[in-house]
């Protein structure tokens, strides 16, 4: 049976592409009302009166709800999911977030009140006659300047706008390196704000059932059961068993998705009060100023090294905007995300990491694709790349004096992780020769030549994925468990279906964990259905993000298989009277060992769910298997990028002419779906090197980068052909050897295109370039360097 | 959207009678600007009407030395007419380079110069060419037509109908766009003709304008260098997120030196 490793086309693709999906805002239900939620104008204003009369003056508009309505029902406030304790051992500083606001507003798209109407269209209209008083208040949004004395507050009670001081390693040892390096690299870096931008905006449906009390809500989710829980238990108070979340297709999430959003709670508690399903749908403006942002960093780094050029401690200061609000993962982005991950693929010996998280008048930040780890990877990668330049080391040569070697695992890191496998050198001289790395010079004057500035940068990554053990996680402060549920049923005639806790908004599931299912029961893949995203339907499930569905969700539905292969042992040993000890299992057949005696998994499912001539002292009929599985550890993904690019020096604009990434995913069940994650990994990590950037009007707080007019994400046009290749190393301590592989592109790439621009514009003294890296600031670098060359 | 009155006339004298009748109506062509501005409800009219019924309003002729290219025609059909690909043939790639392609299957010449925005393409290219907008009462040169930011000569009953283009001996159009909206930061189009050499930018500044230094140096040596050093001032020109006023003068030089050298 070879469907895994095997290119198997998405099953799921012929049903999007043909328009056969069921999107959220494709769900119309019986009576359905429409709601519209009234947004802050205003960074930072005290909300006064709200005057609803002249809004539900239409006969359309059903009902109109501020935040004292909902306070006075006794609706909670949304939750954050995980707690992080200051150094001093002070728990972070956490305000309440109420669904609608009460008394203040406190970033553009705050929501302030709903309007419930027959139609979008009156709910709108109503929308324009609400009459809310706001007295402005100042406003800040940069996260450093956040911190700074006399800062407006964004909550009155939280001084220096502070949330929490973090920090993570031994900073005495990493004192002591310091003092006897002989050469340390400094950077200061801002790691861009980021808006998701998934191709599908947020909806959301509410609806109760007045014979039976239960409320459902259809949903934009990568994690129906979270949210089920979250808003169940934090803010609406209804029991899960009354209480179902459904999250059908879903147009990519990239982080944005995880997070338990007020628009949930509106529709859910306003279709109990009115006794009709309600639908929400975010306009694409919407989405920029309430799905939650990504990035968002200030950071300080030094990397001390001796004299060989190996790495000897590594210092790290970070100020992290966490916006005005905690989203419901936040404070745990730029602590066990980020500091966790500095060591990368190196063996430095002394890191200390310590982050502050500020709150501002912005909408709230939270994981984005890569989550904490792009931010470790960019700064690490950046700053090894300053030490190898001033060192006049080549810095693929310094990166190869410092990996871990391929003999060191279990390798514990200074930051708490234990890797589990890898081989850092392998992917590196891949990425290299595949890259014509050694001939990069003649390339670079060929472009001189030209008239063109040419760069080379590479970049390493080491990624945590599969968050967990769910113990280890509760230390560090998540309030949830980090497991994966499955359900495997074998059906009579022997087609088998999956309940997965994994939901797919883009990944594939349909087709990858299908391939998993085959093989390891040894049915056709045909005959394999995946469902996931209803909790009516599923166990449980933590959903989708941090590359965790095929390690942890996978692994679960392998735990679940091996559950149904070892009933079936039985009942196959007892139709074929023999002793279970004889039975071997192989490609789909039970046959006792040297004999050709055997029965395939259909029969055995027949005879489980007719049983008739079955072992019914011993066995339950039927042939369905639950199971819940939480990790050892996480996995580590790991990889090599190299960039190559071409600035125009008369204008500045950049062109990508190469881009070679060679991954370590462990093993591959896909390679199409893998290389396909990869792609979109990597066009992401392009957007936030030279494109896209989220900027508020430092004044206002006003969103300046509020369209696509403003906003830039990367177009097909904006980007290289890959060359991508892979390099297995297994992990060690989940059945399926797979370590995860969504979010390595957006990771590895911002630092390996960085660093050759900065390669290419050597020859002007540029030591480091913010992100994005729009063709102004590279025709600035250029323009002014001969300017400053003068003036000294 | 707010609610308005849907009008698909056959012919102008019917838009004319609904125009004199109803205040607040709006003209719509092909709507790549006017129908965002109605869905994000920044413009209620009480009426629009669609000028897409009026097939006198379509297509692309010669007119003896000109092309001539009615107001409805939308910019798929400038860029793949064999009449503007042999006689402006520069006409032709800014067309096939406006926007994506949905927008090039709905938007129209006449709504894009109506409009006059100040980043957008087409009125570069009537600017340079020293195009003649015709419309439902005169004719109106180029010059005079486009006198401000999203500001025309037009009065408000007044319709284009058509374009009229003089066929150059050589004209090239160099835009560098914003990265996010694509459209021009600075967008500069030369066109040389027997006696003349004229030269618009569009993008960067809050209305296209023409330059004078340029053309006049141009008109005594057609060639890149002749315009190396003429520095268009930063004065006038505009300043936001995605480029500055000196990045944009700046812009304007290699854009025009450029098209000069793809004018061949």
């Amino acid at each position: 049976m070879a469907e895994i490793g095997r290119a198997v086309k998405r099953r799921e693709d012929l049903r999007f592409l043909t328009g056969a999906g069921t999107y959220t805002d494709d769900i119309n239900r019986p009576g359905q009302l429409y709601a519209y939620i009234v947004r802050s104008p205003h960074a930072h204003a005290r909300l006064g009166g709200i005057d609803a009369s002249g809004a539900r003056s239409s006969p359309e508009v059903v009902a109109v709800f501020t935040g004292n309505d909902m306070a006075a029902d006794g609706v909670g406030g949304l939750p954050c999911g995980w707690q992080i304790h200051s150094k001093d051992g002070t728990p972070m500083a956490e305000p309440p977030h109420p669904v609608l606001a009460v008394e203040r507003v406190r970033h553009v798209g705050d929501p302030v009140a709903v309007i419930v109407a027959e139609s979008l269209g009156a709910a709108r209209d109503a929308a324009e006659r609400l009459a809310v008083q706001y007295t402005e208040l100042p406003a800040i949004t940069d996260p450093a300047a956040a911190l700074k004395p006399g800062a407006p507050r964004v909550w009155d009670d939280i001084a220096g706008n502070l949330c929490f001081d973090w920090q993570l390693g031994d900073a005495a040892a990493v004192d002591a390196a310091f003092a006897r390096a002989r050469h340390v690299a400094r950077i200061d870096l801002v790691n861009n704000r980021l808006i998701p931008n998934a191709m599908e905006p947020r909806a959301a449906i509410g609806e109760f059932d007045r014979a039976s009390g239960e409320y459902t809500l259809f949903t934009t989710s990568q994690n129906p059961h979270v949210i089920r829980l979250l808003m169940g238990a934090f803010v609406l108070h209804i029991p899960e068993s009354r209480l179902r979340v459904v999250a059908p297709d879903v147009g990519g999430g990239f982080g944005s998705k995880i997070y338990h959003y007020a628009e949930e709670a509106i529709v859910t508690w306003a279709a109990g009060k009115l006794k009709r399903p309600i639908k929400w749908t975010a306009e694409r403006s919407e989405s920029f100023v309430s799905d939650a942002h990504g990035r968002d960093h200030v950071t300080h780094a030094e990397l001390a090294l001796d004299a060989g050029g190996k790495f000897l401690a590594l210092k790290v200061s970070t100020i992290a905007n966490m916006g005005a609000y905690l989203s419901t993962f936040a404070p745990a982005i730029p602590t066990y995300l980020y500091g966790t991950l500095l060591a990368g693929t190196y063996t430095t010996p002394a890191i200390t990491v310590e982050t502050k998280a500020v709150f501002t008048n912005t909408a709230p930040v939270d994981a984005y694709r890569g989550a904490g780890r792009p931010e470790a990877t960019f700064l690490l990668e950046r700053l090894v790349d300053v030490a190898a330049d001033e060192l006049g080391i080549d810095p693929a040569e310094l990166r190869r004096r410092n990996f871990i070697p391929k003999d060191a695992y279990p390798y514990q890191t200074p930051v708490a992780l234990q890797y589990d496998s890898g081989d850092y050198r392998a992917t590196l001289e891949m990425a290299l020769k595949a890259a014509d790395y050694a001939g990069f010079e003649a390339r670079r004057e060929e472009a001189a030549r030209r008239g063109k500035l040419r760069g080379i940068g590479l970049a390493t990554y080491l990624e945590a994925c599969g968050i967990a053990p769910s113990a280890v996680v509760g230390s560090l402060g998540a309030r949830a468990g980090l497991y994966e549920a499955a359900i495997v049923r074998v059906h009579p005639t022997g087609s088998v279906s999956v309940l997965t806790g994994s939901h797919s908004h883009g990944q594939g599931h349909e087709t990858s964990f299908a391939q998993l299912v085959a093989d390891g029961l040894g049915i056709p893949i045909e005959t394999v259905e995946i469902i996931h995203g209803d909790t009516a339907k599923i166990p449980f499930g933590m959903g989708t993000y941090g590359s965790r569905s095929l390690a942890v969700g996978g692994s679960a539905i392998q735990k679940a298989m091996d559950k149904v292969v070892a009933k079936g042992k039985k009942i196959a040993a007892h139709l074929l009277e023999a002793s279970e000890a004889d039975i071997e299992w192989k490609d789909g057949t039970f046959t006792v060992a040297g004999t050709d005696r055997a029965k395939t998994l259909g029969e055995v499912a027949l005879a489980a769910y007719v049983p008739h001539n079955y072992p019914i002292d011993e066995l339950e009929p039927g042939l369905e298997e639950s199971a819940f599985y939480d990790p050892k550890n996480f996995t580590f993904p790991a990889g090599a990028y190299v960039a190559e690019v071409e600035i125009d020096p008369d204008t500045g604009k950049l062109s990508i002419e190469r881009f070679t990434a060679s991954d370590d995913f462990g093993r591959i069940i896909n390679p199409m779906i893998v290389a396909g994650q990869v792609h979109g990994g990597l066009v992401q990590g392009i957007g936030q090197a030279l494109l896209e950037s989220c900027v508020y009007d430092k004044e206002t707080g006003q969103l300046l980068t509020g369209s696509y007019n403003d906003y830039a994400m990367p177009r097909a046009d904006d980007v290289p052909s890959f060359a991508l290749s892979t390099h297995a190393t297994l992990c060690t301590h989940n059945p399926l050897g797979v370590k995860g592989c969504g979010e390595a592109g957006a990771i590895g790439a911002p630092a390996a295109l960085t660093n050759a621009i900065v390669d290419a514009l050597k020859p002007f003294g540029v030591r480091h370039v913010d992100m994005p890296a729009r063709p102004e600031k590279l025709w600035r670098i250029i323009k002014e360097h001969p300017a400053r060359a003068a003036a000294e | 959207m707010y609610e308005f009155e849907y009008h698909r006339p056959a012919n102008l004298d019917e838009v004319g009678r609904i125009l004199g009748a109803r205040e607040e109506a709006k003209i719509v062509a092909g709507g790549m600007t006017l129908i965002p501005t109605l869905k994000q409800r920044l413009a209620h009219p009480s009426d629009l009407i669609d000028l897409g019924a009026i097939s006198s309003l379509r297509g692309i002729r010669e007119e003896g030395d000109r092309i001539v290219i009615g107001a409805m025609t939308r910019h798929v059909e400038v860029e793949r007419s064999a009449i503007v690909q042999r006689g402006i043939p520069a006409l032709a790639a800014l067309a096939g380079h406006i926007g994506d392609p949905a927008v090039r299957n709905r938007g129209t010449i006449g709504g894009s110069i109506a409009n006059n925005d100040p980043a957008a393409d087409y009125p570069a290219a009537v600017l340079a060419l020293g195009g003649s907008v015709k419309t439902t009462k005169r004719e109106i040169a180029a010059d005079p037509f486009f006198t401000g930011m999203f500001e025309t000569a037009l009065d408000p009953s007044e319709i284009i109908t058509a374009v009229s283009f003089p066929k150059p001996q050589a004209a090239a159009y160099q835009k560098f766009p914003n990265p996010a909206s694509r459209y021009a930061i600075a967008g500069v189009f030369v066109a040389r003709f027997p006696n003349a050499v004229r030269v618009a930018v569009t993008g960067a500044a809050p209305c296209v304008f023409r330059v004078p230094e340029m053309e006049a140096a141009l008109s005594r040596s057609f060639s890149a260098d002749a315009i190396k050093d003429i520095k268009i001032p930063e004065g006038g020109l505009n300043t936001d997120i995605h480029a500055s006023a000196e990045y944009r003068a700046h812009l304007v030089g290699v854009m025009a030196r450029r098209a000069v050298a793809a004018c061949g």
